[in-house]
């Protein structure tokens, strides 16, 4: 097999004293979907944001298209075409929906700008009518695709999305997912976060189990949608 | 009525004054969460360092025309003084991030002691004069009965004042600097996902902050005619009143509350009493902290995400 988008490595991360992630090994190829699942408080958001070195990995190797990114500071990290949709969305709340968007270019050069506003809000073709309007002022599912978008603004080569669908009505779910489908099929890689295990593991080409800081299982999506385990714990108790 | 004009006008000149100096406190707590108590020592810094360069250049090296002295006084000071406030960020500030949260305050009082003696010391206790100039000005009214006068220094404040705060206006909301200055205000973390060098940000806004004060400081250098290694102290304490009036954080508000303030001290000094004017504007840091926590301008806690 070819050499991973991006490669995690026997990772550990700590908050203060308190080992969040211990010792975590995960792949990422070029022009997959991979998900991550796994009860709250497993570590995924720390993963996630360990990947972009805050909190930085004390133990292990990140490696991002083969070069070594375990102690790049976070906006270089950012400037290497991996972006992050994180947990919470994080929109700029006091700034519209465009510097919101502009903000997300700041990786990727701003003369493609107008280019990519228009590819992007392809996809979310609400974010186009709202573009004066401020951030704060969004529903959660428009702020959730205004934050995938920001992210696309990168022209990034990998997508971190980290439970884009938390908190949002059933219909916004599948619009999302949907989205991102059709972002896969365009050829973007995409490693997905989520606790809506069910369609997260229908979605993903490959994926993986965490559970208390570390990988207890891999899989395809579907192998591990067979799984009684993965439906005992994750599946009939995760979507009420 | 003549008299009420006159001391809109003075009390206009003195708010610019403090709207330039009120802008570094607004920015810094803005990104920051902090008060740096050394900026109004920064002012007074600056004012020194503008005092010795129209000294420099004017009586050592004979630059005439006086406006083109002023000028290069004036961009030399922001670049001198912007240093220094990059440096103190540097030194006094940043090793202490993330430290607990009174570090960086206690280090600011400390680094506002260290600027106010390094003065004292270098430049000795007394007041410094500064050379007559500009002194020219407009008379209008009645010859014989009250008269508004406009000095070619309060036009050149309120002049100076408007261009640097349109020209920084623009920065702010325009450039990709300012929404990356904006965006650290709003979620630091976040701006670090997308690329941005918050440290060298936040030593940006320091910069941006230092070089208003510097501006400030040459004004008021030449508006008084006298400058002292205490003057920081005052000036610095009234125009973080401004800011706090204004809404701690918001840049307009800083402006305003720099405005209100200076019209505030003029007016009651004019309809009162001179001796009471800087109990005047503190009250009103004490009845703004108590009922208006926020500011006129400032958004309340609660819309912080
Ligand atoms: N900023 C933080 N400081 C301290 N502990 C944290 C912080 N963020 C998360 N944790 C802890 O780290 C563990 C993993 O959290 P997280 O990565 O957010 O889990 P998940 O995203 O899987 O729900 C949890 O026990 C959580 O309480
Ligand atoms: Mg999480």
């Amino acid at each position: 097999m070819s050499e991973p988008l991006l490669s995690v490595r026997s990772v550990k991360s700590f908050y203060g004293h308190i080992m969040a992630l211990r010792g975590v090994d995960l792949d990422v190829h070029q022009g997959e979907i991979v998900t991550l699942i796994g009860a709250n408080g497993a570590g995924k958001s720390t993963l996630m944001m360990t990947i972009f070195g805050d909190p930085r990995a004390r133990e292990g190797r990140i490696a991002f298209r083969g070069r070594d990114i375990t102690h790049l500071p976070t906006h270089e990290i950012a400037q290497l075409r991996i972006a992050q949709s994180p947990e919470g969305r994080r929109i700029f709340p006091r700034m519209t929906v465009r510097e919101n968007l502009q903000m997300g270019a700041l990786a990727s050069n701003e003369v493609h700008f107008q280019d990519d506003l228009e590819r992007i809000c392809a996809y979310f073709p609400l974010l186009k009518q709202r573009l004066d309007q401020r951030g704060g002022t969004l529903s959660g599912g428009e702020q959730q695709m205004l934050a995938i978008a920001r992210a696309l603004m990168s022209r990034p080569q990998l997508l971190l999305l980290d439970e884009p669908s938390l908190g949002l009505a059933p219909l916004v779910v599948k619009r999302i997912f949907d989205v991102i489908r059709a972002l896969n099929m365009d050829g973007m890689t995409i490693f997905l976060v989520e606790q809506n295990a069910f369609h997260a593991l229908r979605l993903a080409h490959r994926a993986y189990v965490m559970v208390n800081g570390t990988i207890t299982m891999s899989g395809t999506g579907k192998e591990l949608l067979a799984r009684p385990e993965i439906k005992a714990a994750y599946l009939e108790g995760g979507r009420h | 009525m003549e008299y009420f004009v006159q001391q809109l006008i003075n009390g206009i000149t003195l708010g610019s004054i403090y709207g330039l100096i009120a802008i570094g406190y607004t920015m810094v707590f803005g990104i920051i969460g902090m008060v740096n108590f050394a900026h109004g020592d920064v002012f007074m810094l600056s004012a020194f360092i503008a005092l010795i360069l129209l000294l420099a250049l004017t009586q050592m090296l004979g630059i005439t025309p006086l406006a083109l002295a002023l000028f290069i006084v004036l961009i030399l000071a922001m670049l001198l003084t912007s240093l220094w406030a990059w440096a103190i960020e540097r030194l006094a500030y940043r090793p202490l991030r993330g430290s607990f949260r009174l570090a960086p305050l206690i280090s600011a009082i400390g680094m506002s002691i260290f600027l106010s003696n390094l003065v004292q010391v270098t430049q000795g206790p007394r007041n410094k004069p500064v050379p007559e100039i500009l002194n020219g000005v407009f008379t209008f009214g009645d010859p014989e009965g009250y008269t508004v006068t406009l000095s070619y220094k309060q036009i050149l404040i309120v002049a100076v004042t408007a261009v640097l705060l349109a020209a920084f206006w623009y920065v702010v909301q325009r450039t990709s600097i300012g929404r990356a200055q904006r965006a650290c205000e709003q979620d630091r973390k976040m701006a670090a996902l997308l690329g941005v060098n918050v440290n060298r940000t936040i030593s940006l806004t320091f910069v941006m902050g230092a070089a208003l004060a510097a501006v400030a400081g040459l004004l008021f250098m030449i508006y008084y005619g006298v400058v002292h290694f205490n003057d920081g102290f005052v000036p610095g304490v009234k125009a973080f009143t401004a800011a706090v009036l204004g809404g701690i954080g918001s840049l307009p508000g800083a402006v305003l509350g720099g405005l209100l303030i200076g019209l505030i001290e003029v007016l009651w000094s004019g309809y009162f009493s001179n001796d009471y004017k800087d109990v005047a504007t503190f009250s009103i840091l004490v009845i703004t902290l108590v009922f208006l926590p926020s500011g006129l301008l400032g958004r309340p806690e609660v819309e912080k995400v």
